[in-house]
């Protein structure tokens, strides 16, 4: 009898152990998936499944479950749904995030728990600066990046005249003032911000096409870039104005333009015409599960998905050991879709950044084509006021 | 600034307001004949555009993307009318409000799952994609044309309830419906036409506006609320007043837009400017609304007889 129990305890340990193995690793994933910014967050949502399925329900060896939530780019519903995840589902890392009030909402929260934070869109500059933490790191840019190699590129072209376009809030004066940090040569002759709801742009259009700038930058994400666009070219514009824009033309907003938004020009760190083999395979089997050509969203969250796996594989699933596993994540030993790639002082990423033009791509599809890189290793302007704590 | 960009900006704001007149046709009548608040009128507005998108998609016709739109956003007022929100008509505004609210969220969800969350493709037919030159500046002549298709439906509208027996009965069934109802005529039915009317109406100013913007769900949200300031202005139940009202707001909202930054700018110095310029400039359209209801609160131009229930 006593024998027995034994027996049944021993056997109990070992179905426990065994239970242990398979029991998957928890990762959160916070991101818009409802209202009118939600295309971006599905693209950060099926580029990261793209992965796990690729790799059989895995990253890094270890079995994964992901919990998806819905900030609804509401910084009280993320509030709630990162709760959750941390209090209820004890997850140890969360990746997504799409918007910067999202991030700045929940930034503190997480790091401050000692969770990982693995951001694959927004990169509000407090982040990269004062407020860096050795929990966070982010697979995307720096928010001013992508405003700054547009900047660059006009210095490059020598335009001598040139007018930003953008919504009237935080994020709309930023991608301005990262513009004109960076635009050298010439004079950005005025600015003209437009409501956030404002749905028709053919006032500011006939202002713009009275006053005959060499170029115009714009900032105009979503269903805001597809109203610009098709007023631009309806408007008969884009035979003589050329336009640089950021997050405006990109893989979220190309379906619903098409040739309306041919021969814009779009800065940012990734296209989907890029050589290298990783990118070349990405892009494939996106388009082989999903039916539609992989934004940078999905590039981001693929390569966020990408750091994981390489770290959890480093630490071979034991991300309890947070030095180990942040060394790992810190050390970004994959093949990033994007070429260059290494994390700054900041945990930002450090890269090049390029230029793309909206062309017709080898199956005749509207999509975004590199013309050049005007940013080489570049790293942001933050930087630099990043005093690191030791993990 | 010179005569022709002032024409230009006056043409966008005819535009506009052409199209807010669309809407507000039908939600005036609906407002003013039925006593009853729609606020998903704007849904019918987004499904006339994703009605239009779906059908120009495999016909490649734009004239029949129209059709679509129209007949299709009526039927569902045809039927929203009979079987959701029947019950509603003799209940509370705040019911009404609060049912209808709940309309939005319905169909922004349903347009999601049928279509996805990303805009939908919609373009101006070949023939009105280019621009034509009037007096020395250039002009999008898809835009005129929409002008045109708005002031000619206002003629129609104009026609259909001055000089015809059915306007007649529309007009009467506002001031005095159990009298129409006490001489044969079926009030309900009429009714219900003229609620199906009215969502024809904002289906076909949702394909109209498709190619200038982005067809996705909840698109109707920020043209309904412009189109509650025109009526509000214009007078409830008043065609004519939504017409005007119409134009009024549109033209007052663009040359807001277009002049007010460059103003202020030689008021004040040009932060402050570029600060206050755009947000005044976006407030305008609601101050004057404001004014309106201090000043005249029936409309500037409410309809000729007054409504009571």
């Amino acid at each position: 009898m006593h024998k027995l129990v034994i027996a049944l305890i021993a056997a109990g340990c070992v179905s426990g152990a065994a239970f242990a193995q398979t029991a998957p690793l928890k990762i959160g994933f916070v991101a818009e998936l409802s209202g009118p910014q939600a295309p971006l967050g599905q693209d950060q949502f099926d580029a990261l499944m793209l992965l796990i399925e690729q790799n059989g329900g895995k990253l890094g060896g270890v079995p994964v479950q992901i919990i998806k939530e819905d900030s609804q780019l509401k910084p009280d519903v993320a509030n709630q749904v990162v709760d959750k995840l941390l209090e209820k589902d004890k997850v140890q890392i969360i990746t997504g995030v799409t918007f910067s009030n999202v991030m700045m909402a929940v930034h503190k929260k997480i790091t401050d728990k000692g969770v990982f934070l693995i951001g694959s869109n927004a990169g509000p500059s407090p982040i990269a600066g004062a407020q860096c933490s050795p929990y966070f790191f982010s697979t995307s840019w720096q928010n001013d990046n992508q405003a700054e190699v547009v900047g660059k590129f006009a210095s490059d072209k020598g335009y001598k005249n040139v007018i930003a376009m953008a919504p009237n809030y935080q994020a709309g004066k930023d991608f301005v003032s990262g513009f004109k940090r960076t635009f050298k040569g010439g004079t950005v002759t005025d600015e003209i911000y437009t409501p956030l709801n404002q749905q028709d742009f053919s006032a500011e259009l006939a202002q713009v096409a009275s006053k005959k700038p060499d170029a115009l930058y714009i900032f105009y994400p979503g269903g805001l870039g597809v109203n610009f666009v098709k007023q631009f070219q309806q408007a008969g514009l884009n035979k003589s104005i050329t336009v640089m824009s950021t997050s405006t033309v990109d893989g979220s907003t190309l379906p619903a333009l098409r040739d309306a938004a041919l021969g814009m020009l779009s800065g940012t760190f990734w296209g989907p015409d890029f050589p290298n083999e990783a990118n070349q395979k990405f892009v494939a089997a996106f388009e082989k599960k999903y039916n539609r050509i992989p934004s940078q969203y999905a590039a981001q969250s693929y390569d966020a998905a990408q750091l994981l796996d390489s770290a959890i594989r480093k630490v071979k699933g034991k991300i309890d050991d947070k030095k180990a596993f942040h060394a790992a994540l810190k050390a970004a030993d994959f093949k990033s879709i994007r070429g260059n790639f290494k994390f700054g002082s900041n945990q930002f990423p450090v890269q090049d950044m390029y230029m793309f033009d909206v062309a017709k791509d080898s199956k005749g599809r509207v999509s975004l084509r590199t013309v050049a890189k005007p940013l080489v290793n570049h790293v942001d302007a933050y930087a630099a006021s990043c005093v690191m704590k030791a993990l | 600034m010179t005569a022709q960009l002032a024409l230009s900006q006056l043409l966008n704001g005819l535009q506009l307001g052409v199209l807010l007149f669309l809407l507000a046709a039908g939600l005036t009548l609906v407002f003013g004949i039925m006593s009853f608040v729609n606020l998903a009128h704007g849904s019918l507005y987004m499904l006339g555009a994703y009605f239009g998108a779906a059908a120009f998609a495999h016909t490649e016709s734009f004239l029949l993307a129209v059709v679509a739109a129209v007949v299709g956003a009526g039927i569902v007022g045809l039927l929203l009318d009979r079987f959701a929100l029947t019950s509603l008509y003799q209940r509370d505004h705040l019911d009404q409000v609060l049912a209808t609210f709940g309309l939005i969220l319905f169909f922004n969800e349903l347009i999601r799952i049928i279509w996805g969350p990303s805009s939908v493709f919609m373009q101006a037919p070949e023939a009105l994609s280019s621009t034509v030159d009037i007096f020395g500046f250039t002009y999008p002549s898809y835009r005129l044309a929409i002008i045109g298709v708005g002031i000619a439906v206002a003629l129609g509208l104009y026609l259909l309830i001055q000089k015809t027996r059915v306007g007649m009965l529309i007009r009467a069934g506002a001031t005095h419906a159990n009298m129409v109802a006490a001489l044969g005529i079926n009030i309900k039915w009429l009714n219900t036409w003229v609620f199906a009317l009215g969502a024809a109406l904002a289906g076909l100013a949702g394909v109209m506006a498709g190619p200038i913007v982005s067809v996705q769900p909840g698109m109707g949200e920020p043209v309904l609320i412009l189109t509650l300031v025109v009526i509000i202005i214009g007078g409830l139940g008043s065609i004519r007043g939504a017409f005007l009202a119409a134009l009024i707001v549109g033209v007052v909202d663009t040359l807001g837009r277009a002049f007010m930054p460059t103003l202020m700018r030689t008021l004040f110095e040009r932060s402050t400017a570029d600060a206050a310029g755009p947000a005044l400039a976006s407030m305008l359209i609601y101050l004057f609304m404001a004014v309106v209801l201090a000043v005249k609160p029936q409309g500037l131009f409410p309809a000729s007889t007054s409504v009571t229930r």
